[in-house]
């Protein structure tokens, strides 16, 4: 390992090119192979080490390139400006100030801490990370008692990052208590909502800290055995991964008597296809053991009864990436970020009509309006804010009016958004807050699994009542009817999905009432989107 | 058999059941009905209809009686204005999913669905109906599905999976467009795997499954799960 | 409803098979007692052209099929305190609406009707109101106060509703409404 750190400082200059799936469709692999062979046409491939890394978070402005020291970051690059930057900036020292992205809000009120590593190593080589320090929460922990690591999570104070915020060490407690063995985790990389790209995007930079969060968890709660469940619709993702273990496992990492320990762990991919139900903690079991991904009933909770009737503990990978740092740091280190209930960072995608898109780690506690105007940067092209749908596709659109609400599970439950899956989506004034509910309860219908009535039967109802308010056939009972069976959909379903589901719904009607008012009255849609011919037979 | 019993109060009746007991069940058992369409005795429990949704005080959630299990001190109400509103509209959502039309069914006057509408006073439906045009599939030499009448309440499958022990049926998609199957989308008539042995026909709640030429109340055992499973039990 | 003067009832016919309308008068000798309270004042049973104004209740049988049943039905709205939808016709649709299942089903059930039997000059008729793309139950037109469900609806259940409306109550369905 120290003959890796001197392989590592030999160079002065490190060229990181972001080659994850945002900037490989804005040509990342050519100006990846642009660099390599101007290094070598300046001859200074000895001393500047260009590296393929994941996400270094500036998405819109992609290709994106960071060069270190200095932290200078490209934008946009070209590999017909690569042998501008290497002749400029590696051999005569000068940054090429007019592509150098202008280091705004947009980092300075993120707080990188699952992202640490993000956009800074290389992915494919783990040594970039256990030159991060990586693996170091391991090692401590192995030193430690099971017991001892729980306390310290607990202290920490973390929360589920999937969605629901239950206290990861109080789940970890659960699950370590129960009787049955063996134990498994489930880790769930199962990010199916549109527009959302934070756990790919993760897994894509820094498979490492996924697999050091699985490794200390299945310590801590006596697990041999985890699986990783991944979408087939991220392949970078699940090559970086498949990457990874093999390395992990090389390093005796993973596998029998880690690091020469009787701890003993394994690793598995599964991979989803395709259904946004399967990331619900009962259906990912269910498909895991190969089943259809449908979800059952809790209690049994998987913490007792999981995978094969076995305690399971299922955990969110952005939760996992967040274990190697507490156990490093302590509890209270971590617990010293964001709000005293809710502890740590929150990576968030944001998207929509906003000047700076791409994948954020803010502090809890941010309020909304610094995400949007701050970070985001507002909204492009000089139009009106309208609304930021907080949760991805069953979360709730907020108004102007509760921008400067903090974000926590609990105030954005409060006004009918959700944490969900971490999708921020910006509408500016120009969207419908009809036609934009109707989008997301379509989408929903969609990916319900059909078991339950109130899901299956009741969103396909909503999506027809939207059918009819846009199609100009809408009448007042309308709006009733949508009240009544949305709040039967979030109390009646079975699992997340049906309960969430009705939240753009339920907060439309809270929230942006006068729109339905004026479209079944007026017939009219100051955005533009409805009375548009879809083609279907027509109402009456 | 050592069981640990629980203190509970359902509807203000005090309760004591064994441990593990559902709701539904414990509820029963002091002549409390709960309404139920995808529950059935002899069947493990499914979860998927909500008209057993029922409200535990102290948590603003709601349970289905049929999976949920009693916990000592619970105070559970079966019947509320909320919980009314609630199944009347789970009822109108399934008559409304695809095409029910009492009138012509082979099943009228012996269908669950058509009783708990009949129950809970369900005298219109507030939403359009889908009018739903489904495979009507009687390739079998008696037993018809008209999938149109189904409410994937999956009796059928259960019932074949764990009584019969033959898992015919199953479900193929998902969400609306879900469909009870036979083998891997087989014709009925097709299948290797029917055994023809009708408890699908007997268990479904409504006018789905049936077998042709059979008066409907011979057709309808809807006890055949719970009679077989206590039959086997017998030493 | 004015105690005095006798109420005002009427009923209509549309999409239906005039079962409920029989249903109606098998409530045989209670009729007499009816009679006592209310006034006939339209109906398939009495001889009156032109759907009077002022109605206190209105029963409808029968879905709303075609573009006279539709103009008549927003009539009789427009005309009538308390609308009820009397059989299931008018509940769900029924018999009428089984060919809402098929696409232009207008069109569908016309050539089925008229064109397909025909050996000789086989054409869908011009001179009868149009038919609406699907036969559809009252409520998703107009507003409808009650609903007795039923094909048809039990006589009893009629005189049951009739009873509580004209006592000034809303009569109770739990376990009383019943579809077929």
């Amino acid at each position: 390992m120290a003959q890796e750190l001197e392989f590592q400082n030999a160079y002065k200059y490190r060229i990181n090119v972001c080659c994850s799936s945002g900037c490989v469709p804005f040509g990342a692999l050519k100006v990846l192979k642009a660099f390599e062979d101007a290094v070598k046409e300046f001859g200074v491939e000895k001393e500047c080490k260009v590296a393929r890394t994941g996400c270094i978070g500036t998405c819109s402005v992609g290709p994106a390139v960071l060069v270190e020291p200095g932290d200078y970051l490209y934008q946009s690059v070209t590999p017909e400006r690569v042998r501008e930057i290497v002749r400029d900036h590696i051999v005569l020292g000068l940054p090429v100030k007019d592509m150098l992205y202008e280091r705004n809000a947009y980092f300075k009120k993120q707080h990188r801490l699952v992202l640490r590593n993000a956009g800074k190593i290389d992915p494919s080589r783990i040594q970039d990370y256990i030159n991060m320090g990586g693996y170091g929460g391991l090692l401590k922990c192995l030193t430690d008692t099971p017991q001892a690591v729980i306390n310290e999570l607990i202290a920490s104070g973390l929360r589920g990052r999937g969605g629901a915020g239950f206290p990861t060490g109080q789940k970890w407690s659960l699950v370590a208590r129960a009787q049955n063995s063996p134990k498994y985790i489930v880790a769930n990389l199962d990010e199916g909502d549109p527009g959302v790209f934070a756990n790919r995007t993760l897994a894509e930079a820094d498979p490492h800290a996924i697999i050091e969060g699985m490794l200390i968890a299945a310590y801590a709660i006596g697990a041999e055995k985890g699986y990783i469940y991944i979408r087939s619709e991220y392949p970078l993702a699940i090559q970086t991964l498949q990457k990874a273990i093999a390395q992990a496992k090389a390093m005796t990492l993973l596998g029998e008597s880690i690091l020469e320990t009787p701890f003993k762990f394994d690793l598995e991919l599964r991979f989803g296809a395709g259904a946004f139900v399967a990331g619900e903690e009962t259906a990912i079991l269910a498909s895991v053991e190969g089943k259809r991904a449908m979800p059952r009933p809790r209690p049994p909770y998987p913490a007792n009864s999981g995978l094969w009737q076995k305690p399971t503990l299922i955990q969110n990978v952005e939760t996992l990436a967040n274990i190697p740092l507490i156990i490093q740091n302590g509890g209270a280190w971590f617990a010293k970020t964001g709000t005293p209930k809710c502890t740590g960072t929150k990576c968030f995608s944001l998207t929509g009509k906003v000047n700076n898109p791409g994948l954020i780690e803010v502090p809890m506690g941010i309020t909304l309006r610094e995400v949007v105007f701050d970070v985001g940067g507002g909204v492009p092209d000089g139009k009106k804010f309208k609304a930021v749908l907080v949760g991805g596709p069953s979360g709730g659109c907020l108004p102007d009016t509760l921008l400067d609400i903090p974000i926590d599970y609990d105030s954005l439950v409060k006004v009918g958004a959700i944490m969900g899956s971490g999708g921020i989506v910006v509408l500016d004034e120009d969207s419908c807050m009809v036609d934009t509910a109707r989008f997301f309860t379509e989408f929903c219908v969609d990916e319900s699994c059909g078991k339950c009535t109130p899901c299956r039967a009741g969103l396909a109802r909503l999506k027809d009542v939207f059918g009819k308010i846009t199609n100009g056939a809408g009448e007042m009972s309308d709006i009733t009817t949508l009240e009544k069976s949305s709040s039967f959909i979030r109390d009646g379903s079975l699992c997340g999905l049906g309960q969430t589901a009705p939240n753009p719904v339920i907060t439309t009607l809270r929230y942006f009432k006068d729109e339905y008012i004026q479209h079944i009255v007026e017939k009219r849609c100051d955005a533009g989107k409805c009375f548009k011919s879809r083609g279907e037979e027509e109402i009456e | 058999m050592s069981t640990n019993t629980v203190k509970l109060k359902i509807d203000g009746v005090d309760v004591t059941a064994a441990e593990g007991t559902t709701i539904l069940k414990a509820a029963k058992d002091v002549g409390i009905i709960i309404p139920t369409l995808c529950s059935l005795e002899g069947l493990t429990a499914y979860g998927g209809c909500r008209l057993c949704l029922v409200e535990v005080s102290g948590t603003p959630k709601l349970f289905p009686a049929c999976t949920t299990p009693i916990g000592p001190g619970m105070d559970v109400t079966t019947q509320s204005d909320k919980l009314k509103e609630y199944r009347k509209i789970a009822v109108q959502l399934l008559l409304a999913e695809r095409t029910h039309i009492c009138s012509v069914c082979v099943a009228d006057d012996h269908c669950e669905l058509q009783a708990m509408a009949n129950q809970l006073g369900v005298d219109h439906v507030m939403f359009e109906r889908n009018w739903s045009r489904e495979e009507i599939d009687s390739t079998h030499d008696f037993l018809v599905i008209d999938r149109n009448r189904c409410i994937l309440c999956t009796r059928c499958i259960r019932v074949c999976d764990q009584i019969e022990g033959v898992h015919t049926l199953d479900l193929k998609l998902r969400g609306k467009d879900s469909q009870v199957i036979m083998d891997l989308d087989e014709k009925w008539g097709n299948s290797c795997s029917c055994t023809s042995c009708r408890k699908c026909a007997k268990v479904c709640p409504v006018g789905a499954i049936y077998v042709e030429g059979e008066p409907i109340e011979h057709t309808k055992k809807r006890d055949v799960a719970e009679f077989i499973v206590e039959r086997r039990n017998r030493k | 409803m004015s105690t005095n003067a006798k109420v005002r009832v009427a009923t209509v016919w549309l999409s239906g098979c005039s079962g409920c309308h029989m249903s109606f008068l098998d409530q045989d000798e209670r009729l007499v007692d009816l009679a006592k309270k209310i006034t006939l004042v339209y109906s398939p049973l009495v001889d009156v052209k032109e759907f009077p104004e002022n109605v206190d209740v209105t029963l409808i049988e029968g879905a709303v099929a075609n573009e006279e049943q539709l103009a008549m039905l927003k009539k009789v709205r427009g005309r009538t305190k308390i609308l009820v939808s009397l059989g299931d016709c008018a509940v769900t649709g029924n018999v009428t609406a089984l060919r809402n299942s098929w696409r232009h089903s207008d069109q569908a059930v016309l050539e089925r009707a008229y064109k397909d039997p025909a050996d000789l000059n086989a054409a869908v008729p011009t001179a009868v109101p149009k038919l609406l793309i699907k036969a559809r139950p009252l409520h998703e037109i107009v507003k409808v106060d009650f609903y007795i469900p039923g094909c048809p609806p039990h006589a009893d259940l009629i005189n049951y509703v009739l009873t509580e409306l004209l006592a000034g109550r809303a009569p109770v369905m739990e376990g009383r409404s019943k579809y077929g």
